[in-house]
Formats: structure tokens, sequence, C-alpha cells
């Protein structure tokens, strides 16, 4: 068990270490979720205009 | 061909003195941004000769900046710019004229106006001549550079912050280089390497920055 | 040889670039995975205990590569600038577009991991070095880029605009580096270096090189993202995106 903590200790830089990892890891997960989230809000609205669209021509 | 440059010149200069208050604004910005400093970090004259350099490259900077959003946007409007990209003279020539104008209403000024300005710093008297040289060849190369973000962010709502945003970057080297030559010579160690980049940096400026500019303004103006 | 340079041109219309962007992305999507992983694991347990910086030292592991895909997106995106000026293709601008915020992001943490490694190695959040400087004007060259598209309206002029203002910035970069370099070693002398401290060994060599194709998959991969996306936004009203699977009803 203590070979976890040790590792995770990272011979006393376990901030600095952890930070910066830790903050890089958060982005670079977070980029893509957003860019996830945003596509599909594009493709509910590519629908929405497509009913418009039918809409009107109807 | 240099005819279309100096009628651009007059005719900008012309419009200049007929609105002075644009020309005093930014001279007067440029003393109480300077004056600012010594109310800031306090009267002694040592911290104050230390960081006159900066402070001084730094002021003219921000005010060679605030005249840029004006330099086509009144053009643009009346459809005078429209005129200048229709006119068979290469556009870049006329852009050059129109920066000298501006140049010599808001660089000129405060490079004559520093060694008043000097003295507020207890600037010894051959400091004083080298700011004036840095800025006399750096301020030209910051309306040039300057030029760029202008024709680029030409009629944008928030256009003025926008410029700044994209141009101080640009000014970074001019800015190094200037007040590094004035500390580099007041501390003896002799500014001549850092005069001649800036001149380097002032002469790529004056040749490739009207042709980017002229880009921008095809770009912005269609 | 013209049919050659005919389907070339092929993928320079968004209808065709677009499935041909979706392959790239998963593609890439994988093999940055699987390089992160590896790379992640050897940063950690395989690469040994720096002698002077102890544990420390593995922040380089993210630190350099992120610098080093700050500095090549900016350039990728001038060169999608430049031929988006001359061949006139409106996705070379796009591509330019998508890249921006990967770069900037990319520079952030190249900033961020550089500030967190100064504190323990020099005691200070901040180190005034040519090279984080240089990062840091990198950064607001990227904001000034973004900030310029989001002011423009209108799409055409915004793309030109960008293009622009990338080479005008791509043409700035090394003339900014040379004089911030010479700003530094004329007021703190080259003492301070990040990378010259300490003696790679050849296993530190290899996970950063790991790491950095990791990275280079990662942007490649959230470009053709966001490539595909802007997409989707500029061709809305055409045929072909209404008849797409995924948006067909």
């Amino acid at each position: 068990m203590d070979a976890v903590k040790e590792f995770f200790h990272m011979g006393g830089y376990a901030l600095y270490v952890w930070g910066s990892f830790g903050v890089t890891a958060a982005l670079m997960v977070a980029e893509p979720l957003v860019l996830a989230r945003q596509r599909k809000a594009m493709i509910r609205r590519l629908r929405r205009l497509i009913r418009l669209e039918s809409e009107q021509s109807s | 061909m240099f005819s279309a440059f100096f009628t651009i010149l007059r005719r900008d200069l012309l419009l200049a003195m007929r609105r002075r208050s644009d020309v005093f604004t930014t001279l007067f910005f440029f003393v109480i941004v300077v004056s600012l400093f010594p109310l800031g970090i306090g009267p002694e004259l040592e911290t104050l000769r230390l960081i006159a350099p900066g402070v001084f490259w730094v002021a003219a900077l921000l005010a060679s900046m605030l005249a840029l959003e004006k330099l086509f946007l009144v053009d643009y409007q009346d459809g005078a710019l429209e005129q200048m990209l229709l006119a068979p003279q290469p556009l870049s020539l006329l852009v050059l004229g129109k920066v000298a104008a501006h140049w010599l209403i808001t660089g000129l000024p405060l490079v004559l106006l520093s060694p008043l300005l000097g003295l507020q710093y207890d600037l010894p008297g051959e400091t004083i001549g080298v700011l004036l040289l840095t800025l006399l060849l750096g301020t030209p190369a910051l309306s040039l550079i300057g030029a760029i973000g202008a024709a680029l962010t030409l009629g944008l709502r928030g256009g003025g912050v926008l410029v700044s945003l994209l141009v101080l970057p640009l000014y970074i080297p001019v800015l190094i280089f200037g007040a590094g030559a004035v500390e580099a010579e007041a501390s003896g160690l002799g500014g001549i390497g850092h005069l001649t980049l800036l001149g380097a940096i002032g002469l790529a400026a004056l040749v490739a920055a009207p042709l980017a500019t002229s880009a921008a303004l095809r770009v912005s103006a269609e | 040889m013209s049919s050659r340079i005919l389907n070339w041109f092929k993928f320079s219309s968004p209808a065709s670039f677009y499935p041909l962007a979706g392959t790239i992305g998963r593609v890439s999507t994988l093999i940055a995975v699987a390089l992160l992983a590896v790379g992640l694991y050897m940063s950690f347990f395989v690469a040994p205990t720096d002698y002077k910086q102890g544990e420390g030292y593995r922040i380089i592991f993210i630190h350099v590569p992120a610098a080093w895909m700050s500095m090549f997106i900016y350039v990728v995106m001038a060169f999608w600038a430049a031929m988006g000026l001359v061949f006139r293709t409106r996705l070379s601008f796009m591509m330019a577009r998508a890249l921006a915020p990967t770069g900037a992001l990319m520079t952030f943490i190249a900033l961020w991991t550089g500030a967190f490694w100064g504190k323990p190695m020099w005691g200070t959040w901040w180190v005034w070095d040519a090279r984080l400087t240089s990062e840091l004007i990198l950064f607001f060259l990227y904001v000034g880029y973004i900030a310029l598209q989001g002011a423009i309206p209108d799409v055409r002029r915004g793309d030109r605009a960008g293009a622009i203002l990338l080479l005008v910035g791509v043409v700035n970069i090394p003339i900014i580096y040379f004089s911030v370099k010479w700003w530094n070693t004329l007021h703190q002398g080259a003492s301070v270096s990040i990378r010259e401290g300490s003696s790679m060994s050849a296993i530190m060599l290899e996970t950063m090189l790991i790491m950095t194709f990791a990275f280079w998959a990662y942007a490649i991969a959230v470009a053709m993202a966001r490539v595909r996306l802007i997409i989707l936004e500029r061709e809305r009203e055409t045929r072909w995106v209404a008849e797409l699977p995924e948006v067909k009803l």
C-alpha cells in the first residue's frame, strides 16, 4: 500500500508534478468533451433547419 | 509616382491640422502617462532614473497605438479609401503616405517632447540624447506595424482594443531594443548593438509593413 | 499528370473532405490514446529519477511536447493561411480556424507546466527565461488571432484578415524570440535554462518523443473534429449536409 502512497508523494514534488499533469489531463479531456457537446448542438440545429424548410415548402 | 505619396502626406497633414485636438490628445496622453509613474513609484530620483527608458518606451508604444484606430477609419467611412484602392499608384505607396503622416502627427512630437520629460526623471544629458535617438529610430516602426493592425480591424466594433491586442506582441522587439539601447548606454555597456538592430527592424518594417497593410486594406474594405 | 492534380484538389471541397476528416480524426484519436498511455507509463515508471532534480523533472515530459506543439501548430496555421490566400480554398482557412484553440491550449499548458516546474527548481512561479517569455508572447499572438476572428462577422473577411495576421505573426516569431533571448541574456545572463541543466539520458529522450507524438496525434484528432464542426456550420444550407446520416431525420 505504501508503494502507492510513495508514488503519489513524487519525492516531495507531489504538488508540482500532479499540479501540471492534472491540469494538462483536465484540459486535454475537456477540449474533446466540449467539441462533442458542440457537435450535438450543431446537429440538433441542422435538424431544426431542415424541419423548418420542409414546413415552409409544404 | 512619388507625387502620389506627397499628395497623400500633405492631404493627411492638412486634415490633421484642421482637427488639431486629435494631435494634442496623443501628445498629452504621452505626457500624462509618463508623469503618472513617479506618482505611482515614488519620487526617489535613483529609481526614476532606472525605470525611465522603459516608462518612456511603453508610453510611446501606447500613445502611437491610441491614434491608430482613426488612421483609415475616416477615409473608410467617407469613401476616400475606396478611391485609394482603385488608384493606379501602388496601394502600399499610398499607405506609406498615410503612415508617414501618422508618424509626423503622433511619433515626431513625442520624440521632440521627450527631452523635456527626461528632466522630470533627472536623466543626464547624453542619456536623454540616446533616448531621443532611439525614439526617433523606433517610432516609425511603431506606426508602420500599427498600420497593419489598423487595416485589419477597420470598422469593427471595439476595434480600438482589438488593435492593441493584435499589435502589441509585434511591438515587443522594438520595445526591447529601444529601451535596451538607452539602458545599455546609461550603464556604459554601449547601446550601438541595440541601435543597429532597432534600425534594422525599422527598415524591415518600412519594406514589409505597407505590403501587409495594403493586403489587409483590400480584405477589409471590400 | 492533370488527373492526379485534379483529384488532389478534390479534397479541397468541404463536401468531399468532411468524411475524410472523420476517418483521420478517429484514427488519430486511437493513436493519441495509445501513445499517451505508453508515454505516461514511461514518464513515471521507466524514466529514472534525475540525479539533480529528483522526481520533479518528470514535468518535462509534458512541458516540452506542449511547447513544441504550440509553436508547430502556429506554423501549420500560417501554412494553411498561405494556402488559403494563394489557392483561395475556403477549406484551408477553416483548417487554420480549427487549429487556433488547440494551439492556444498547448501554449497555456506549456506556460502552466513551465511555472509549476520553475517553482521547485528556481523558487519562483514565473521565470523571465527567454523561452518562457517567447511562449507568453506566442500566447498573445494566438489570443489576437482568435479575437480578430471573433470580431469579424463576415466569414470571408474574417478568414482572409486572420490569414494575413497569421503570416505577419509567423514572420515576427523568430524576431521576437531573438530579441527576447538578447534581452534575457543581457539582464540575467544565460545561467537559467530549462533543459541544458539536466543531461538527457536515452530513455528520457525516448519518453519525451513518444509524448510529443501523442500530443501531435491529439492535436490532429481535435483539429479534425473542430474542422468538421466548422464545415457543418458553413455548409448548413447545402443539400449534402441535409443528406448526412447523422442529420437526416
